[in-house]
């Protein structure tokens, strides 16, 4: 018998509770945001839950994440809990200015921040109405809902988010961190909307991280909007640690100009299911974009990576680099996919994935693609799937490492590449150490900041 | 891309098709259409026996439920296919005793394409199956082989004669519920190749069928099955040409290998048929199914394919290492070359112990061409050991075309060591400058780096197709250079 709640039911559900939210949401959002609802939901109507079916999300079954009922959190609750208190994840050394998300809600930094003049940090929902001008230019352009079911439902029930406007010129010393925390006594579903406008000559860090307080069920759709104009350069790093109910789907729309610089690192530590797909437009030339991804994974956790590397502009250069850990019964999936355009000459593209398994019942899909449609191009992809190299792990014993530690330190040098990328020194040496926690099986749960986010 | 080379680029990207002419024979041809009936009928003009038509009129009436397949990266028209006619044979004497008795227009025809029946029969020591329009006309070196019990000879002659083994492995690799154009080919196939080597036989001589498409609108529906017994080996050769024909023609040909323990089937195509011409007019379909089932322990299959011609090519020739220790091998370059398309590659289903296989692949594209190599490398929970290679690199020439890679790799065995490689460029610059300084001109400086580049599959093919594909490649492509 088939006890799972099929995709068309799950849309049923999901449609049937934003019609009766709906008065809520429109009455408490902004009309900027508001008047897209609409087609959205035409559109999710159309679209529904992806399935195997369709070609990006073959290898991820998302409807298997998103069984049972979730309730819809619509306004931001006062904090039930101390985020000071609760969450250390701070780092002290890092020196950065800390935005608290809950449950999707805009909680501010509860200290003013350190940004030059004309920088706008705010909610989305604010944003949208101090500042309509940027916002229109901007809110739902790069994320179209007629493509992909979930942006669609992202965009249907959007509510609130970050906000982030670099005036020209603007530079942050100091990383951003933003830090996105679910905390329920009930499973909900949670929509995330940001929109990062960055002007010319600009430059920002964004550290962003991913935390379940509680066993609840989450299901979250977080969709970001990123403009990166002429000559900025925006670092994006993104630390997932998530309970393994829940199923994260994040979706990043990069719209890049001429001769910026797009750094994205996603570190996914823990997730019931964690899907990021990266839409990357490289419309100018002389842009660079650099995205690398690690994840680890263990018990039935399923982890995805999708990528649209677009190069609509000659003289780009893009590199993708994508490497996972999977024990247990874990599944990973990457999805890459080079796109460059007729004209687009002088493209640089490179992809690679590098997979290990460690135990019989892991799985791995791995679908690197080229789509190439100009002559003057250098590109390629490679993939491999394989296992810790057993000549290293035995030089490693002859010099008397044991086993276990060879082992370990084996899989700490595979995740090194893709960590030693990250600019920032602190937050580098900081994931190191989570990764290193992480491999030892010490951070298993993370039901609580407290046990394994402080040293 | 200077002057001159723009001109030699429209000099050989413009040539004609130059294996185009039309055979002039009577020939004896259903009306256009396909219905239950059609199928009866082919079905009784073989004198088939009963498993036979059963096979075919299942596989038509799943054919009507299914639809084309639109995952493909291709263009392909609407195929109207109530407007193909589904049966097709020359018109001949009934008993042909020697080559003299077959009409002699046949025998110029393929004297045009220099493939003379008489000259192959005596001098290259290859036997040949030709067919020329569904049906085997002529059948050489027939006695030698019956001497060693291998089994040479038209499908429709295997069905009557051998309908044990017939029953047995038709459909076994390629069900007709596999595909849409599996299907269609099930249930109307007109003839095709079979072969069966018998156990410890190791065949002495390549095995040849040259296909040939004659008439206007008439779709060929090709079905071979080769069946390798233990410790046996084979070497099958597939070579086509067509003339030049308006009218768009289907070909949608299914290809089975069977093999047991210890045994061999080395697969080499040459596929030349007509591409349409420069602005992308006529050409052929080519949509075919081939696949290769290594039933035994320490079995082996090897596909060595060059893909120079067609309109529009769907093919991916496959592998299930089922035994354990097989090996799966796949070969293939392929040319897309002014409007032409083609979407292949190949797929390495791995499900014994200790399985390998290889994937090198070489795609040109030159003028509006789109090449997309596609394979898939599935290692099952069960296969432990394995070892897979993959190289897809493409070769683009011009500004207009395009070549794209779609690598699925699935793996459910955490002992499987697998690795995949591609690269796209164009022929350097500098590799040209280099050639012309030591006083190679430009045409040949190409004809080399082209020759150079899919040299790891050309050194694949045996002898007789080696020479072909070489010339083949200077002919599609020498002098095109971005």
């Amino acid at each position: 018998m088939n006890l799972l709640t099929s995709v068309t039911e799950i849309k049923q559900q999901i449609i049937e509770q934003f019609e009766k939210h709906a008065d809520e949401l429109y009455n408490g959002t902004g009309n900027r945001i508001n008047r897209f609802r609409k087609q959205a939901l035409d559109d999710f109507n159309r679209l529904g839950i992806p399935t195997a079916k369709n070609e990006n999300y073959r290898y991820t079954p998302v409807d298997r994440f998103l069984q049972g009922s979730y309730d819809l959190d619509l306004k931001a609750n006062p904090f039930r809990i101390e985020p000071e208190d609760v969450f250390k994840c701070n780092i002290p050394e890092l020196d950065t200015d800390v935005l608290l998300f809950l449950n999707g809600f805009y909680y501010g930094s509860g200290r003013p921040l350190n940004v030059p003049d004309g920088v706008v940090i705010c909610s989305l929902n604010e944003a949208s109405e101090r500042h309509p001008d940027i916002f229109q230019a901007h809110y739902s352009k790069y994320a179209s809902t007629s493509e992909d079911g979930l942006v669609a439902m992202n965009t249907l029930f959007a509510r609130d988010g970050i906000f982030i406007y670099l005036p020209d010129d603007a530079v942050l010393r100091r990383p951003l961190q933003i830090i996105n925390l679910s905390h329920s006594f009930n499973n909900l579903r949670i929509t995330r909307r940001n929109l990062v406008v960055a002007g010319k000559n600009t430059a920002a860090s964004l550290v962003i991280c991913d935390h379940t307080l509680c066993e609840q069920s989450y299901h979250i759709n977080s969709l970001t909007e990123i403009v990166l104009d002429d000559h900025s350069h925006i670092d994006y790093t993104r630390i997932q640690n998530e309970n393994n109910l829940s199923a994260q789907i994040n979706n990043v729309f990069v719209n890049q100009q001429s001769g910026s610089l797009f750094n994205s690192h996603i570190i996914t530590l823990h997730a019931g299911l964690s899907r990021n797909n990266f839409y990357v437009n490289l419309m100018a030339p002389f842009c660079e974009s650099n995205l690398y991804g690690l994840f680890l994974c263990d018990r039935k956790q399923h982890v995805a990576n999708y990528t649209l590397m677009n190069h609509d502009s000659p003289d780009c250069l893009s590199n993708q680099l994508f490497k996972g850990i999977l024990d247990d019964e874990a599944t990973g999936t990457f999805n890459g996919k080079i796109h460059v355009r007729k004209d687009a000459q002088k493209t640089r593209a490179y992809q690679r994935n590098n997979n290990i398994l460690l135990s019989s019942a892991s799985k791995m899909n791995s679908k690197p693609h080229l789509e190439i449609y100009a002559d003057d191009v250098k590109c390629s992809h490679g993939a491999t799937t394989g296992q810790l190299d057993n000549e290293a792990l035995f030089y490693a014993r002859t010099r008397g490492i044991s086993e276990k530690e060879a082992r370990h330190l084996l899989m700490y040098a595979f995740a090194n590449e893709i960590v030693s990328e990250i600019s920032v020194d602190i937050l580098r040496e900081r994931i190191i150490e989570m990764i290193d926690k992480r491999l030892r099986g010490e951070l298993s749960r993370c039901n609580n900041c407290d046990i394994h986010c402080t040293s | 891309m200077n002057a001159s080379q723009d001109k030699l680029l429209a000099k050989v990207t413009q040539a004609d098709y130059k294996y185009g002419f039309y055979t002039d024979i009577e020939t004896d041809a259903f009306a256009k259409g396909l219905n239950e009936d059609v199928v009866r009928q082919i079905s009784g003009k073989k004198n088939e026996p009963g498993f036979m038509l059963d096979f075919r009129l299942k596989a038509y009436s799943h054919w009507k439920t299914m639809k084309m397949p639109e995952w493909a990266h291709l263009t392909i028209p609407e195929i109207d296919y109530q407007d193909i006619i589904y049966y097709a044979a020359p018109l001949q004497k009934p008993t042909l005793g020697s080559l003299d008795e077959v009409d002699p227009e046949l025998l110029r025809t393929f004297e045009k394409l220099g493939i003379p029946l008489e000259e192959q029969k005596l001098l290259s020591g290859v036997a040949v199956d030709a067919v020329m329009d569904s049906i085997s006309v002529k059948t050489t070196f027939k006695e030698t082989l019956a001497e060693l019990g291998v089994i040479f000879c038209p499908m429709s002659e295997a069905i009557r004669e051998y309908p044990d083994l017939a029953k047995k492995y038709i459909g076994s690799v390629v069900p007709y519920t596999d595909n849409f154009f599996a299907a269609l080919n099930s249930a109307v196939f007109s003839d095709g190749s079979f072969c069966y080597i018998p156990k410890g036989v190791r065949c002495p001589m390549e095995l040849s069928t040259y296909f040939r498409i004659n008439m206007a609108n008439t779709g060929q529906f090709e079905r071979t099955l080769i069946i390798a017994e233990d410790d046996s080996y084979v070497s099958y050769l597939e070579g086509c040409t067509a003339p030049v024909r308006d009218n768009n023609q289907l070909h949608a040909a299914v290809v089975e290998i069977v093999v047991l323990d210890n045994a061999e089937v080395k697969y080499s195509t040459v596929q030349n048929w007509y591409p349409g011409d420069k602005n992308g007019k006529g050409g052929i379909y080519n949509f075919v199914t081939k696949r290769g089932l290594c039933k035994g322990d320490h079995s082996k299959i090897s596909w060595n394919q060059v893909e120079t011609g067609s309109a529009i090519t769907w093919k991916y020739p496959s592998c299930i290492l089922k035994g354990n220790h097989t090996t799966g091998e796949f070969y293939s370059v392929a040319i897309t070359n002014n409007y032409q398309q083609a979407d292949t590659g190949t797929k390495m289903i791995h499900i014994g112990k200790n399985s390998r296989s290889t994937i090198i692949s070489k795609g040109i594209s030159a003028g509006h061409g789109q090449n997309s190599f596609r394979s898939l490398v599935k290692v099952l929970k069960t296969a432990d050991n394995v070892r897979n290679f993959t190289q897809c690199d493409s070769l683009l020439m011009g500004d207009q075309c395009g070549a794209h890679t779609f690598p699925y790799i699935e793996v459910e065995n955490d002992s499987a060591v697998l690795e995949h490689e591609a690269t796209t460029s164009r022929i350097g610059e500098d590799q040209i400058f280099y050639c012309n300084q030591r006083g190679i001109d430009t045409e040949n400086a190409i004809g080399l780096i082209i020759n150079g580049y899919a040299r790891e599959v050309l050194n694949k093919l045996p002898m007789e197709f080696a020479v072909e594909a070489q010339k083949l490649l200077q002919i599609s492509l020498e002098g095109s250079v971005g």
